[in-house]
């Protein structure tokens, strides 16, 4: 199968969605966990397809957004040091800290780069022995077997001006944490395909035991999320509650031996603050004790170790939360734009946002729907 | 430019041991005489104006006269598919072209960073010369500058063009009418992705290869059938979108493309899903967009197919009154969305 067209085939796509709609005898409230499927979801119409029948709320699987504004900052800091570089991936660079974003900071005075690749970051640090690389290290179970690897290779090379600034998340436990919120309206999940062929989905066993509600491993392209939908559409119909996996051409039960191995050696779960978001238990991963001469935050104490996110007008927490949709902001689209954005979700390739500003913006009208 | 007759060696110059080029090639003595007469000149083959003064003497066909300007930095100056030099040539040759003018003359200018090795200059005079005769232009004159190492990239150039205009309407976004068709006469986005791989050395293979190429020929046929041109443009930095968006803007019009119909190499797709970019915003370098009115579209296409550099045009979207959104794209499943204007460079995604 190709996967760029057959994956995407309307004919298939609008079998599929007419396949949704006989389902159901009500509206479903499911949320997307991944940003990417959310912008998957926005930018083929498959969410205003629906509407009548499913609600779609984003989950706040952005690994941009989720990272406190404080990190950003102190990112932003470690920049300035002499003989010191901060690499990180392109997205973050966009993002606002609590003054400013990376970007701002590279056109004063901080020394920052994008790369594509934590391990970039190593082969900077080999070619330029005379400065620091710190990597800022952000994301889910995705990007983390890299960061992993890229602290084991400068360990092999014997770098001593080689860092991390860790801020690696763990998507289970805040979909646990949403789950048992209160305020939760979700009744099934669309789990994040991506991580999940990083980390298989073994673990979500106990999440759906737990909640008794169901979960489907989806993966991005329109057909794989109209085949996640069908499939907790079907459960809740049926007051079932299972775990099935929707994208079994990428993810395995037990994901990547390598991958989980080499997080293993590495990293510890810990508690994690999200931004938007309280302290979530396991919400993290740090650098095993073993490892910390590799650890940033510890090599280069920062004298003003910025903790606190400071309050706007902009509500990017209870958009990550699926509280509120992005249009229901009142910043939305006004002082909140992705050229002055003021929360992460409207920076990122992956913020509900920056989707909702994208694909929707104002020419939205019903006789748009698919035929 | 200076044509020196000087060819006489020199233990400091051109033909000694010392092979890069240092700030006293740019200082205006001898070596900076030897940098012209032996090095550049020469390189510059049949596609040089030979003047012997500071500045070049050109006859005029015409009272009007079509004038771009250009600078070029890239980074790497070779890449998959062309280098500094042909892209220098190429992109002022086609914004010319795409303003309705036949390119004729050239101006090149040189700033060198010290401790360019002369093998480079020579590599990418070569292909300065290959392009310009293959664009049908002459090098009327120039100027070549040495910097500190560090106050430069290697080597930038500058060029200045003058064209003739056609015997035709100039194309003008400004003239576009509702219902006028959007043809691109290529796959679109290749440059952009081309630059971005060789810049972070991404090991895709075969590596994508830019399209840096001049469009004489098919604005040529254009022009010879006689087709109706409202609109006419390359589509470089920022891509189809920022064309679009400077269209609608002119025009006060919307413009809707068809995602379905635009042409996208495989590799380009491949490359834009894995790093999170929209070859919407990638950069071309000879691919261009052009608006017809749609009772010519049919034969547009036609005329566009016989050359080998637009035989994959494609209609791919059309001109609508203006509605709130200036442009706009069908996606796969038939619903129309905005597309939002470029804004600075993409970033790529994280996973």
């Amino acid at each position: 199968m190709k996967y760029l067209s057959d994956y995407r085939d309307p004919q298939h796509a609008r079998h599929l969605l007419d396949r949704i709609r006989k389902q159901c005898t009500r509206r479903w409230t499911i949320m997307e966990v991944c940003g990417g499927q959310t912008h998957a979801l926005l930018r083929s119409g498959i969410d205003e397809a629906l509407s009548d029948c499913v609600e779609l709320i984003h989950g706040p699987g952005c690994p941009v957004c989720v990272t406190p504004a404080c990190v950003i900052q102190n990112a932003i800091q470690l920049s300035m040091r002499p003989q010191t570089l901060v690499t990180t991936f392109g997205d973050m660079l966009r993002v606002p800290g609590n003054r400013g974003s990376l970007l701002d900071s590279q056109a004063e005075r901080g020394n920052i780069k994008a790369v594509y690749s934590p391990m970039d970051a190593v082969r900077l640090a080999q070619r330029h022995p005379e400065q620091e690389v710190i990597f800022l290290a952000v994301g889910f179970e995705t990007t983390a077997p890299a960061t992993a690897l890229a602290v084991l290779q400068a360990a092999q090379l014997k770098l001593d001006n080689f860092s991390i600034l860790c801020s690696h998340v763990c998507v289970l436990p805040a979909m646990k944490l949403l789950a048992s919120s209160k305020q939760n309206r979700v009744q099934g999940f669309l789990a994040a395909g991506h991580v999940c062929t990083l980390t298989g989905f073994d673990e979500y066993a106990g999440f759906v035991e737990q909640f008794q509600m169901p979960v489907a491993v989806t993966g991005f392209e329109p057909t794989d999320l109209l085949v996640g939908i069908l499939e907790v559409i079907t459960q809740l119909e049926q007051e079932q509650a299972a775990l099935v996996n929707c994208y079994p051409r990428a993810v395995k039960r037990k994901g990547n031996h390598s991958a989980r191995q080499i997080c293993g050696q590495v990293f510890d779960v810990t508690d994690r603050q999200w931004r938007g978001m309280p302290i979530i238990p396991g919400g993290g991963l740090c650098l095993k004790p073993e490892w910390s001469s590799y650890d940033a935050e510890l090599k280069f104490p920062l004298s003003d170790n910025i903790q606190q996110e400071i309050q706007t007008v902009c509500r990017s927490g209870e958009v990550l939360t699926g509280m509120i949709k992005p249009s229901e902001c009142p910043a939305f689209g006004l002082q909140c734009t992705p050229q002055t954005p003021l929360g992460a979700p409207m920076v990122s390739s992956e913020g509900a946002c920056a989707a909702y500003y994208r694909y929707r913006n104002n020419i939205f009208t019903k006789q748009n729907k698919p035929v | 430019m200076t044509d020196s007759s000087w060819t006489g060696s020199c233990p400091l110059g051109v033909t000694s041991q010392n092979k890069i080029i240092t700030l006293a090639h740019g200082e205006g003595g001898l070596l900076s005489r030897q940098l012209i007469g032996d090095v550049i000149l020469p390189g510059l083959g049949e596609a040089a104006l030979r003047s012997q003064d500071d500045a070049a003497v050109i006859d005029l066909p015409r009272n009007r006269l079509h004038f771009s300007t250009d600078s070029y930095v890239v980074t790497p100056m070779f890449f998959p598919g062309g280098d500094i030099g042909s892209l220098a040539i190429n992109g002022t040759v086609n914004d010319l072209l795409v303003s309705g003018a036949n390119p004729q003359w050239m101006t090149l200018s040189f700033i060198i960073e010290e401790g360019l090795p002369f093998e480079i200059l020579t590599e990418i005079l070569a292909s300065v010369s290959r392009t310009a005769q293959q664009a049908g232009v002459k090098i009327a004159t120039g100027d070549t500058k040495v910097v500190p190492r560090g106050a430069a990239d290697g080597l930038y150039i500058n060029t200045t063009g003058v064209g003739v205009p056609f015997d035709s309407p100039q194309p003008d976004p400004h003239n576009l009418h509702s219902c006028d068709q959007l043809i691109v006469t290529g796959p679109i986005g290749q440059h952009g992705i081309a630059i971005l791989s060789a810049r972070e050395e991404l090991a895709f293979d075969p590596p994508p290869q830019s399209d840096c190429q001049s469009l004489q020929d098919p604005v040529h046929k254009l022009i010879q059938a006689g087709v109706t041109i409202r609109a006419m443009r390359d589509a470089t930095r920022g891509g189809l979108a920022a064309i679009l968006h400077e269209w609608a803007a002119s025009s006060a019009k919307t413009l809707t493309i068809d995602e379905k119909n635009i042409p996208i190499a495989r590799q380009t797709r491949s490359v834009c899903e894995l790093l999170g970019l929209d070859p919407l915003f990638s950069a071309c370098e000879g691919t261009m967009l052009v608006a017809v009115p749609k009772e010519e579209a049919e034969k547009t296409i036609q005329v566009l197919r016989e050359s080998d550099i637009s035989k994959e045009a494609t209609i791919i979207g059309e001109v609508h009154p203006a509605k709130s959104a200036p442009v706009t794209i069908r996606r796969l499943l038939g619903i129309e969305q905005p597309i939002d204007e470029p804004l600075g460079s993409q970033f790529p995604r994280i996973c």
